[in-house]
């Protein structure tokens, strides 16, 4: 990364100190109180999770002062019957599933448009850059009645075979920009020693292309874990549900007679989502930010 | 990634083979050459396999046959009947759908412009400062991780409602509008708000694009006496134009699909699929209750490709005016 632009003025003698303390502490101010509004949210139900249903909405208090768990307790007696633990596990399920099959398929893919000359190379990149402004919606109903006709509808597999068939192509792209930046002498003296094209994939370049492949995993599971449309339309029985539908039923069948145990889901359904955040948000944010910046 | 990160986004750097050949150090015969040059396709070739079979499957073969379908009456139980432009002349003769294209416009014409506004703002602001800029940027950017979810969604349902939060602030201005989710015209700029609320992700790719700004330019025009408002609109914003196009095109690109917030926040299901009076009946929340709803396949097959037509309109518009407003520098790192 190359020197930071505007922080710096240049800055000496008293004067400029004295300049700058004001200003640094209006940046502060500023800056936290960006930092207040978009936490409020997030803040609101984790106070909202221990409040009394007939509370969490009317009070203005963040916590409240005589908290009570029987939001969570209440949990236990699962969603229509059917425990929670369940969606977990269907979620979590999915989510690694989709991590596994996009790492292993985008990273061969990027390999062969990053490493190998072939014939047809740029059309088939643009074919793929093309993918990744389609809006999904056109593909919405085709796909649906294709899996219908295979009669895969209630099973995993349409949201699933396309994390195994590269089909996002945000990933390839990453992945295709990092192994192009990697230095080419690498793989043209495995070349010269006799390589052949897997040995280099699986040994030098699947290696150096962690950071891409960590960033790419972290955003599956979350986007996994996050997806609502898919599981909407593709699953029907309660029990293969993952958690956002779980939570979706919640709402519809139990939220007004238990709305307490419906923020407390709210809560426990984003705790994954937190968590990665809270571990990964380095690989997270720098991921973002090359995306869009590498030519 | 410890990479360096040069002045051209991706979307001017997608042209391949801008690297010069590196074939084989000894002379090769021709035969050698052929038969090298085969290999290299046979393993291009395995190598995306994959992507080839998903693409055929799952990106090519579903869009001729939603091509088809638009142009078909189509239920899922009997076959399709072949009705030529009749999906279309519904379409259009529908107030309902109207209403959807209408909401989508307006919700993507105010929400992603705020969006961006913000993103922009506070990447300038952070911008200025080295400590505490990482941690700040990193709580902005939670937002866009969990802005999608489901839970989020319920979140703001209940801080936008009668009574809450945002209902008691407004009343403190002596707006009394009451909630905004139980309000058909007000339902919307909750949606709004949420997408403005994950001002993060653009944000990050916008303090990426200002840190690559060389120094020089400001201290040079400094010296020249340029005050803060000229440099931003003479320095900052002709050096960042590359990065604010990236976030433009993806940005509106997004906003147009959006679903799943507007379909919690809204309701979902049953009579009122996506809010009070459709007050948050966004494109493909009808597109949602006409194909899986109403089983109107062939109907909602037609509405995607409106949708396709229309996001590429805005993406060529955005593309065609790019030489007028975006500065790729020459010669870049």
């Amino acid at each position: 990364m190359s020197a930071q632009a505007t922080d710096i003025k240049p800055a000496a003698g008293a004067g400029a100190l004295r300049r700058r303390l004001p200003g640094s502490l209006a940046w502060h101010i500023g800056s936290l109180l960006i930092l207040a509004v978009i936490l409020y949210p997030v803040i609101w139900v984790v106070g909202g999770s221990f409040k009394k249903s007939a509370d969490i909405v009317g009070s203005l208090d963040l916590f409240p002062g005589d908290p009570v768990i029987a939001n969570y307790t209440s949990l236990a007696d699962g969603i229509a019957d059917i425990s929670i633990s369940t969606f977990f596990f269907n979620s979590l399920f999915l989510a690694v599933g989709s991590v596994i099959g996009i790492v292993v398929s985008c990273s061969l893919t990027a390999y062969a448009f990053a490493k190998i000359r072939f014939a047809g190379r740029n059309l088939l990149f643009t074919l793929m850059i093309g993918t990744l402004l389609l809006p999904y919606h056109v593909l919405l109903i085709p796909q649906y009645v294709l899996f219908r006709n295979m009669e895969l509808i209630n099973t995993y597999t349409p949201l699933l075979l396309g994390k195994y068939l590269a089909t996002e192509a945000f990933f390839v792209f990453l992945m295709v920009q990092f192994m192009r930046n990697m230095p080419k002498e690498l793989d043209e003296a495995a070349r010269l020693d006799g390589c052949g094209h897997l040995r280099i994939y699986w040994s030098i370049v699947l290696p150096l292309s962690r950071p891409a492949l960590i960033t790419s995993a972290i955003f599956t599971f979350i986007n996994s874990w996050n997806d609502f449309m898919g599981p909407l339309i593709y699953l029907n029985e309660p029990d293969k549900y993952t958690v956002s539908l779980g939570l979706k039923m919640f709402v519809d069948q139990e939220g007004l007679a238990n709305y307490g145990g419906m923020i407390a889901m709210s809560l426990v359904a984003l705790l994954p989502v937190l968590a990665f955040f809270l571990a990964f948000q380095r690989y997270l944010i720098d991921g973002m930010a090359t995306s869009g910046l590498k030519g | 990634m410890g990479t360096t990160v040069t002045h051209a986004p991706a979307m001017e750097g997608l042209s391949q083979d801008s690297e010069p050949r590196h074939g084989p150090v000894k002379p090769a015969r021709p035969a050698a050459l052929k038969r090298r040059r085969r290999r290299e396709n046979l393993a291009g070739y395995l190598f995306m396999s994959p992507w080839i079979a998903g693409f055929l499957l799952l990106t090519a073969g579903p869009m001729v046959a939603s091509l088809y379908f638009a142009f078909t009456d189509y239920n899922l139980f009997d076959a399709p009947k072949w009705i030529g432009f009749g999906n279309f002349s519904e379409m259009f003769g529908d107030p309902r759908w109207r209403h959807s294209v209408q909401v989508t416009l307006w919700y993507v014409a105010v929400g992603t412009p705020l969006k961006l506004l913000a993103a922009l703002g506070v990447a300038l602001l952070l911008a200025q400062s080295r400590r505490g800029q990482a941690f700040y940027r990193a709580a902005f950017y939670a937002p866009s991780l969990i802005g999608a979810s489901v839970s989020i969604a319920i979140v703001w349902k209940a801080i936008f409602s009668d009574d809450a939060i945002v209902d008691r602030t407004q009343k403190l201005f002596g707006v009394d509008v009451g909630g905004w989710t139980g309000d058909p015209d007000m339902i919307i700029y909750s949606l709004v708000a949420l997408t403005v609320w994950q001002f993060g992700a653009p944000m990050v790719i916008f303090l990426a694009g200002l840190k690559q700004v060389p120094r020089e330019l400001y201290e040079a025009a400094e010296v020249d006496g340029a005050g803060k408002m000229r440099r931003f609109w003479n320095i900052t914003l002709p050096m960042i134009s590359p990065v604010l196009f990236f976030n433009v095109l993806l940005e509106t690109i997004h906003s147009f699909q959006i679903f799943s917030s507007a379909y919690i926040v809204g309701g979902g299901a049953g009579g009122n699929a996506c809010g009070p009076a459709d007050g948050s009946m966004v494109y493909t929340c009808y597109l949602y209750v006409q194909g899986f709803e109403n089983s109107r396949m062939g109907l909602a097959s037609a509405m995607a490709w409106m949708l396709l037509v229309a996001v590429a309109l805005v993406t060529a518009v955005l593309f065609w005016s790019q030489k007028r407003w975006v500065h790729y520098e020459e010669g870049a790192r």
